[in-house]
């Protein structure tokens, strides 16, 4: 019934005055796709979603909707439905009225207006509540009263602004997955902005991830996850252990750094040659006790704290230099026998590692 | 201008746009612009207006100031005006304060309205019932009568019957920006300076009063322009037995309008009435450090 | 502690002295009304009667406030003049309103001051100002249109003040949402915006209406031959005073009463309503 469209974003920038808060975004967004925009508060996603809706025009760049350039095409008149993050919904409406404005401003006659509006309402399980006023349905329910009325005027795309943030995470789970089911029911192109990683890692066909205007990857979850292009990506999405050393070999799409605390080796998909500077990241999960077996990528440093999770364990270490490392160890029923301050070394196996080039990572 | 286009569309754009500059143009500034015009023009029949003597020159606001009655008038009023400002403020601050800081809850409220039933009762029958009780049968006489000081009834008219009448007619004008302003103060600020040893007289020099710096202005203001500016009454009050001889400045640019026929006089004096305003209201604005914006309520 | 509760009496004693002086000289001008005493007064009182509102004296001539064909006249005037301005106030003001709200130029406290003005000058400037200009700019002479126009301009400022006030708490992201939606920027007014101002429109065309009855200083200098309900009263007072005076004043006391209560029980009302739509 309903069907998305693509989204194309060519050079990109939007400043205001002399804030640039999004630097040269160039990216390809497929029709039908559940596309999510991932980056902590100010790194210009909610920007970009007010470029591609309209409420902004790009200061340099095109945008286009369905291979069609949207500039000068204002906000009421783009094919695209946007879910504010305070919802925005009409207090003085009731429910189907809310559902069903998009309708009313083209001119549909009542009648039609409130049997479509009821038709959403079921499609989003609100059926029956819309002779309500939205102030008496809860935060879950109004969430869903404004999917509704986004979907009412069949957009091509439906562009969602951290909609789940102001809920409860149960709540938040069950949405995430209604969400999902309801882009995949209608085909509808979402895209979906959050700081939340776990959401996007969860819900997204692909993901951008952003920092500080700039785009600084796209692909699919297990892409970024598997393969950070940047130290940004490596730290923001998910945990990283990051090192920072001097390529002494390169070979075979694998690199040896060296580091302070001796050699690490990791992949080295970009090709980073040698006696360049790289940053080494790995993953805690893909961290382990190290045994004689692994000779290379061994890291040796003081327990400082092993904190018990449930299913898994997360063993932190201090290194020479004060700082500290993360291991996670699944939990297989043994007891973990050590003692703070004890010497603990941990290994990581080589095709775990990514090498990148150096650069900014969250910090965290 | 371009963010009203933008906001509301073209038509209805323009129609706002349309309307405020009607508004400000048509009702706001050419009026005053036009009565200052007539105030630097002489006083010409109909034939002669446009001609070689309608040019612009003082002669209008010189006649004012070496008229020593009418000069006489207007400082008397201007003066009055202030007294019943600042008469006003020390009567209504304790009020103010007392309804604001230390009652709470229905019984607020009902001082409220009772503040505001009087306030809603027009001016003139406020005058009005102010005149009946200065009147010779009114209860001033009947009281001082009753209790034996006179005789006679006594003719209570003049400059203190306007005064007490401006004092009665606009002294609400005074109490509701006084209380707002105090209400808005964090009652804990009051008890963190008591708690600090702070005595009341010192509370309210330096918590208090700071605060309610602009309803103070506001209030003055407000008073002030009310009594300078009022004909009800000076002109109610005349009719109290010995009230003649209280002329009042704005009767005098009454008279000039309507009796004389001197619109440009009578502009000119306008004029002046509104100068004088606006150097209280400056004054005002500048003691109590207050802008345009916190003058509206 | 006692040093409190001495202050704490005299505070009491002050505020019942306050209030006594407001209300007690408009209960002698209600009493008065009803005291068979030709000239207004309470003391001596001389019999209850309801002549000045309605009736006759010894020679037979009609005495009271409803037989009074001028006075009617006049009432009818006053109505036709509040009339008039809330029809050219309400829209000026939520002209201003909107255009103060949604311009961001530096020079919007200028502006903001130079629509404000009117409210913060003296009544007969206003009268005067407006007589001088349309006089001699478009021959219109006193009366009640002028009465209308020049009383609009300080009250179109009040409710301009009004409807700022409500579109301060307005959620912008509901235009937005709107827009967003294909609405066009006439729909967004007629359904997200005006519905919203409702109550302060109804408020303001009150408070419009209400200003506009008891105004004289400006309606003085603009109003010609005609006549208005204050104005009748003052001329009455300074010329045949008679207690039917006192009459109108106690029906427009008592309808100042209903009037009053009703408005704040309905702006309690209202206040708690956005209270509850906020949260």
């Amino acid at each position: 019934m309903l069907a998305g469209k693509s989204v194309s974003l060519e050079n990109v920038s939007m400043a205001f005055g002399d804030f640039v808060a999004v630097r040269d975004a160039t990216l390809e967004i497929e029709a039908g796709e559940f596309f999510s925009f991932l980056g902590p508060s100010g790194c210009g996603k909610t920007t970009i979603l007010r470029l591609i809706s309209g409420f902004n025009e790009p200061t340099t760049g095109i945008v286009k909707i369905g291979g069609r350039v949207m500039a000068g095409i204002p906000a009421n008149r783009r094919p695209t439905a946007l879910i504010f993050q305070n919802l925005a919904l009409f207090p003085l409406m009731k429910v189907w009225e809310n559902v069903a404005f998009g309708l009313e401003a083209r001119g549909v006659d009542k009648a039609t207006r409130r049997k479509r509006a009821g038709e959403l309402l079921e499609l989003v399980a609100l059926e029956g509540q819309g002779e309500k006023l939205v102030t008496q349905l809860s935060g879950g329910q109004r969430q869903r009263v404004a999917i509704a009325r986004g979907l009412a005027v069949e957009p091509a795309v439906l562009l969602l602004d951290e909609p789940l943030s102001a809920l409860d995470l149960k709540l938040r789970q069950k949405m995430r997955a209604e969400l999902r089911s309801i882009q995949k029911e209608t085909g509808v192109t979402f895209i979906y902005i959050t700081h939340d990683q776990g959401e996007a890692l969860t819900m997204s066909d692909r993901i951008a991830v952003m920092s500080q205007g700039r785009i600084e990857q796209v692909g699919s979850p297990d892409a970024i996850y598997r393969d950070p292009a940047t130290a940004f990506v490596a730290t923001f999405v998910g945990e990283s252990n990051v090192f920072l050393g001097r390529i002494v070999e390169a070979a075979n799409g694998v690199a040896t750094i060296e580091t302070r605390f001796g050699r690490l080796s990791g992949r080295n998909p970009e090709g980073l040659a040698t006696g360049a500077e790289a940053q080494l990241v790995v993953r805690p999960e893909r961290c382990r006790l190290a045994t004689d077996q692994d000779p290379l990528n061994r890291l040796t440093g003081q327990s400082r704290r092993v904190d018990f999770e449930g299913s898994f364990i997360n063993l932190v270490l201090e290194l020479d230099d004060g700082r500290e490392i993360v291991a996670q160890l699944t939990n297989h029923g043994e007891a973990l026998h050590i003692t703070p301050g004890e010497a603990v070394s941990i290994g990581f196996p080589t095709e775990a590692a990514l090498l990148l080039e150096p650069g900014a990572s969250t910090g965290a | 201008m371009r963010d009203v286009l933008h906001r509301f569309g073209p038509a209805t754009g323009a129609l706002v746009l349309g309307t405020v500059a009607l508004w400000v143009i048509l009702l706001v500034v050419l009026p005053q612009l036009f009565m200052i015009d007539m105030s630097l023009r002489p006083n010409l029949p109909p034939a002669a207006r446009g001609g070689p003597d309608d040019v612009w020159s003082m002669s209008n606001y010189v006649t004012l100031f070496t008229n020593d009655l009418h000069r006489a008038i207007f400082w008397r009023t201007i003066v009055s005006a202030a007294a019943v400002t600042i008469l006003a403020l020390v009567v209504c601050y304790p009020v103010a304060y007392y309804l604001a800081q230390e009652v709470r809850g229905p019984t607020a409220a009902i001082f409220v309205l009772g503040l505001i039933i009087p306030f809603w009762v027009n001016e003139i029958l406020r005058t009005f019932s102010w005149f009946l009780i200065l009147s010779r049968n009114g209860l001033f006489n009947q009281v001082l009568m009753g209790l034996g000081i006179t005789a006679e009834p006594l003719n209570l008219g003049g400059v203190g019957a306007v005064m007490l009448g401006m004092v009665y007619a606009y002294i609400l004008f005074m109490v509701f920006p006084l209380y707002n302003a105090i209400e808005s103060l964090d009652k804990n600020q009051i008890e963190a300076a008591r708690d600090l040893g702070a005595s009341w007289p010192r509370i309210h020099a330096r918590v208090v009063i700071p605060h309610a710096k602009p309803g103070i202005a506001v209030g003055c203001i407000m008073t002030f322009m009310l009594a300078a500016g009022t004909v009800a009454v000076p002109q109610l009050m005349q009719a109290l037995p010995g009230g003649t001889n209280a002329r009042w400045f704005t009767q005098i640019i009454y008279s000039l309008f309507f009796d004389g026929g001197d619109w440009n006089a009578g502009s000119a004096y306008a004029f002046a009435l509104l100068a004088a305003c606006i150097v209280f209201i400056f004054v005002m604005m500048r003691l109590f450090k207050v802008g345009i914006a916190d003058v509206a309520k | 502690m006692t040093a409190n509760r001495v202050l704490g009496f005299f505070i009491g004693l002050y505020l019942c002295v306050f209030f006594a002086y407001l209300f007690l000289p408009l209960v002698f001008m209600v009493a008065a009304a009803f005291n068979d005493s030709r000239f207004p007064t309470m003391l001596p009182w001389q019999g209850f009667t309801l002549d000045w509102f309605y009736g006759f004296d010894s020679r037979g001539r009609a005495i009271g406030l409803f037989q009074d064909a001028r006075m009617g006249q006049a009432i009818w005037n006053s109505i036709i003049i509040g009339l008039g301005v809330i029809a050219i106030s309400l829209p000026v003001g939520l002209a201003g309103a909107l255009y103060l709200q949604t311009i961001r130029s530096r020079a919007k406290p200028l502006i903001y001051g130079i629509m404000v003005s009117p409210i913060l000058t003296p009544g007969v400037i206003l009268g005067i100002s407006t007589l001088v200009f349309w006089r001699y700019s478009f021959g219109v002479g006193g009366g009640l249109l002028l009465a209308m126009i020049a009383q609009s301009t300080f009250i179109a400022a009040y409710c301009m003040l009004l409807f700022m006030a409500r579109l301060e708490r307005f959620d912008r992201t509901q235009e937005e949402a709107a827009l967003d939606l294909g609405a066009s920027q006439t729909l967004v007014l007629r359904r997200i915006l005006l519905p919203y101002l409702m109550p302060a429109i109804l408020s303001a065309a009150f408070i419009a209406f209400l200003q506009s009855f008891e105004n004289y200083n400006t309606t003085l200098f603009v109003i010609g031959t005609q006549d208005t309900l204050t104005l009748n009263i003052a001329s009455r007072v300074r010329l045949g005073l008679t207690p039917a005076v006192n009459a109108i004043g106690v029906i427009m006391i008592v309808l100042t009463i209903v009037g009053a209560v009703v408005y704040e029980i309905l702006r309690r009302r209202e206040a708690r309503r956005s209270a509850a739509l906020a949260g």
